[in-house]
């Protein structure tokens, strides 16, 4: 089976201002993996995840050097449509952000605006993805309830199926649960071992254990330069580098 | 130093306490003070005009002088026909220019906007009266309703862009973020997300200006003229509740004058029920969201 939804950095330089926020980065995602960016905070993990769907463009006086392929297409290529590549590498932020509409529209809104309006397809999808983000139970019976009318939790797992109901090849999430508590944490992380099936996703977060409950490979960020990017068990039982070490082990950061 | 520090802090305990009181005292005189000024306009408005306050003042145009009783039945229509010209005019680009402000302009670009709506804000309503005469009558060789709501509509562009950009401000940017990630192209994701959720704010603001400009006079002496009766196009001269009661309160006649007070009572309550009528739906829509 041919898999889509790897990633490709090479020779990655990231400038905000005269800032060198991102040194050097390379790196490579296979497809259907589950990668995991931990690092202090500061270090540039949330803006190298902001890199693969061109979410730094927003910001004014940014430069990016280097290459950065997603499925061998350089997205930072002249010529790329940012509009179309955010339809397939989808994003879920840190703070839940439900659309100010329903439950539904907030699942359908990214198919309705690609033009699908055939009410059977709309209301396939919108179950489906609910079910994919093991929210449908909980929600089915009031689809018109306002979204921002539900807790922390589902709103995340809203904004998971709201990512997927658009069929991405690509999720990243900026530490998806930081604004969560353990039990919503845990439903998440088994929501992305299911994803892992169809997607790829590159998450960032602060909790190392999460890191290594739910990732196949590990990168360890510091001053905007991989430090050690490796399978996620050799990651955090025998680190190359000493100082991935020292930070694991919580001697700092 | 301990001890000196001490023994003043006990001294001066008194006085401060004393002051502390006085602050709200005063304060709350302050509170009451505005509370009782409009009490007093609203009752006085009340005794004064509620004797000529029937079913007819709704219902009939005015009488010729020395006829007992009539209405203002036109100036109520027309008001409501000039507030929704200034409308069509003064919201689409109050609060597109707002939107451009909030999502697109250069914040150098913004804050010379922004200091050109605070200028605007500042102008007597008069000079707008003057400027539509100029652009609107003259050329149409006519007083009309059209260059009345157009004066009151420029009235409003500036309020309403400066309320307008403020609300869409305010919505996070994680919002928007959230809704470009999702591949929406920019301008969608103002359309669907950014506005719908400045939708309260924007609202108020609206309701705000209309509020003031419902009110104005000097703008329409000029332009819209008024009307002793129904006037049959927007191209002719049309009766609007604050010109009526300019015209009436300054007569020499005690029946006019209380219809002048009427008057008066129905402009205020024309206000609050548009003001109601937006709010109902504001509220409803707000509570929804938060799904209470």
């Amino acid at each position: 089976m041919d898999l889509t939804g790897s990633i490709k950095v090479k020779n990655l330089n990231f400038y905000y201002g005269d800032n060198h926020m991102l040194k050097n980065i390379s790196m490579t995602v296979e497809p259907h993996q589950i990668v995991a960016m931990i690092g202090p905070s500061g270090c540039g993990k949330s803006t190298l995840i902001r890199i693969f769907n061109r979410m730094n463009d927003l910001i004014p006086s940014t430069r990016v050097e280097g290459e950065v392929l997603v499925d061998g297409v350089n997205i930072y290529d002249k010529e790329i449509d940012v509009v179309g590549l955010r339809r397939r590498v989808g994003m879920v932020f840190q703070k839940s952000t439900p659309f100010p509409k329903s439950i539904y529209e907030n699942i359908a809104y990214g198919l309705k605006i690609v033009g699908i309006k055939d009410h059977r397809i709309l209301n396939e999808t919108v179950e489906k993805s609910l079910k994919r983000a093991a929210l449908w139970e909980e929600v089915k019976d009031h689809l018109n309830k306002s979204a921002m009318s539900l807790s922390g939790g589902q709103q995340q797992r809203l904004c998971i199926a709201r990512a997927i109901a658009v069929d991405p090849e690509i999720i990243l999430m900026d530490e998806p649960c930081s604004a969560l508590d353990p039990i919503a944490t845990a439903r998440i992380e088994e929501l992305m071992g299911n994803l892992k099936d169809e997607y790829t996703i590159v998450i960032v977060t602060h909790n190392m254990q999460q890191a290594a409950r739910v990732s196949d490979k590990t990168a360890f960020l510091m001053h905007g330069q991989i430090i050690e990017f490796t399978k996620t068990t050799d990651f955090f039982t025998k680190p190359s580098s000493k100082i991935t070490e020292d930070y694991i082990t919580g001697r700092f950061g | 130093m301990k001890v000196l520090i001490h023994s003043s802090f006990e001294r001066t305990r008194r006085r401060r306490a004393i002051w502390d009181r006085a602050m709200v005292y005063v304060l709350s005189l302050c509170a009451i003070g505005v509370l009782f000024i409009l009490f007093n306009i609203l009752t006085h408005l009340f005794i004064q005009g509620i004797t000529s306050l029937n079913p007819e003042f709704f219902t009939n145009l005015p009488k010729p002088v020395g006829e007992k009783g009539g209405g203002m039945a036109n100036a109520i229509a027309g008001t409501f026909t000039l507030l929704g010209l200034a409308v069509c005019l003064g919201v689409p680009i109050g609060l597109g220019a707002g939107i451009y402000l909030s999502e697109y302009a250069d914040l150098k670009f913004a804050h010379a906007v922004r200091f050109m709506s605070d200028v605007m804000n500042g102008i007597p309503s008069i000079v707008y009266g003057i400027f539509a005469y100029t652009v609107c009558v003259l050329p149409m060789k006519s007083f009309s309703a059209l260059s009345g709501g157009f004066a009151l509509g420029i009235m409003m562009i500036p309020m309403i862009t400066r309320t307008s950009e403020q609300f869409v401000r305010m919505v996070p940017v994680q919002l928007r973020e959230a809704g470009l990630a999702l591949g929406v192209p920019k301008w969608r994701v103002i359309v669907d997300i950014v506005v719908p959720a400045a939708l309260g704010g924007i609202m108020t603001g609206i309701m705000v200006t209309l509020a003031r400009v419902a009110g104005e006079t000097a703008p329409l002496l000029f332009t819209a003229f008024g009307n002793r009766y129904w006037q049959h196009s927007l191209a002719q001269p049309i009766a609007a509740l604050p010109l009526q009661v300019f015209t009436y309160a300054i007569s020499p006649f005690d029946d006019w004058h209380r219809q002048a007070w009427a008057g008066a009572i129905v402009l205020i309550l024309m206000v609050f029920m548009i003001n109601g009528w937006a709010q109902f739906y504001v509220v409803r829509h707000s509570r929804w969201l938060s799904g209470k």
